[in-house]
């Protein structure tokens, strides 16, 4: 039965003013039904205040066997990094 | 007053306990969890209710001590919730059944003159609101799913129809209650409870039946056979070990 149900993507929003953030995935028969398994499934003990349910399918992903050329170039460029100014100690923290 | 208690007490303790025979038994995982998380509402209300009854009675008998030291006869449940589980389609039937009941009668009880009725009945009503749209949006889908699935949840509605009548009728005590304003007329609800219940069946393509023969005799404690044989497991430990803790 379950495997005849598509895979959803489950976000929540633990606090007002903080973004969703992806915490699992579940099996639901269609969106709305998702919503209420995630509401069973991830905040029995109150983790939320929102929840966003995304079918797994449509979801596109960067490949991991891309990870070098995706991710590399960056890496080794240090001056994006704004690691080079004196912050006056006025300024405070940052 | 004790009696109006354990009327709203023993409903969620029996349809409490009936839910929890799914754990770890539910078609998939989803549900396991939400049919859990359903019946651990309806214990936590069985406290709220069963403990206002043993203060009102004024015996020294706790929430555990009316749950698990009472008999059948004792029981002041409606024969809905008794039903046994069967599949998971009757299950469904009987939840959303009282669901949709529960969630009117709370909004009422909201309203109740008696504070510590109005307090509890506000607390289980947000709880009664969810249980609601889950059980409503369950029949629907598999009302109006396959062949297959509808047909159960016609049979399982067929099966249970007798017992929805004893949810509405109302008895000497459901008419003091009513006078004193703790609680209104069962028979009151009837008509918002059928007016929603026709909305839902349309959408799921289920055919209410058309008899009004009510199985009676639950809430004066007439019960069916079912009813003893979920206590003796339920209240197995308590009266195999009497005050056992751990």
């Amino acid at each position: 039965m379950a495997n005849d149900w598509p895979l959803w993507e489950i976000f929540i929003r633990g606090q007002h003013g903080l973004s969703h953030r992806h915490v699992g995935s579940l099996h639901a028969p269609d969106a709305e039904m998702a919503v209420l398994n995630a509401r069973d499934v991830y905040t029995r003990r109150n983790e939320g205040v929102s929840i966003w349910v995304v079918k797994s399918e449509d979801v596109t992903a960067s490949a991991p066997s891309r990870k070098g050329p995706m991710f590399d170039p960056s890496n080794d460029k240090t001056y994006r990094h704004p690691t080079f100014f004196d912050i006056p100690d006025e300024v405070g923290s940052m | 007053m004790f009696e109006f208690l354990l009327r709203m007490g023993d409903n969620t303790l029996v349809l409490g306990h009936r839910v929890s025979e799914w754990c770890g038994h539910a078609p998939v995982l989803e549900e396991d969890i939400a049919l859990a998380n359903i019946a651990l509402d309806m214990i936590g209300q069985t406290r709220l209710w069963l403990g206002l009854a043993g203060e009102v009675e004024g015996q020294g008998r706790d929430a555990d001590a009316l749950a698990f030291r009472r008999d059948a006869w004792d029981f002041r449940n409606l024969l809905l919730v008794e039903r046994p589980n069967r599949d998971f389609g009757h299950t469904l039937m009987r939840q959303f059944l009282f669901d949709l009941w529960h969630h009117e009668r709370l909004s009422d009880l909201c309203l109740s003159e008696d504070d510590r009725v109005a307090g509890i009945a506000a607390k289980c009503v947000k709880e009664a609101d969810y249980h609601l749209e889950r059980s409503k949006d369950l029949i629907i889908r598999l009302g109006d799913g396959s062949a297959e699935s509808h047909r159960k949840m016609q049979d399982a509605l067929d099966a249970l129809w007798p017992y929805v009548g004893e949810m509405f009728s109302d008895d000497t005590l459901d008419i003091e209650m009513n006078e004193a304003g703790i609680a209104p007329l069962p028979s009151s609800q009837r008509p918002r409870f059928d007016k929603a219940l026709s909305a839902t069946l349309a959408l799921a393509t289920l055919i209410r039946p058309e008899s009004n023969f009510a199985q009676m005799g639950g809430r004066s404690g007439t019960h069916t056979e079912d009813l003893g044989h979920m206590l003796a497991t339920m209240q197995f430990l308590q009266r195999a070990y009497p005050d056992a803790r751990w």
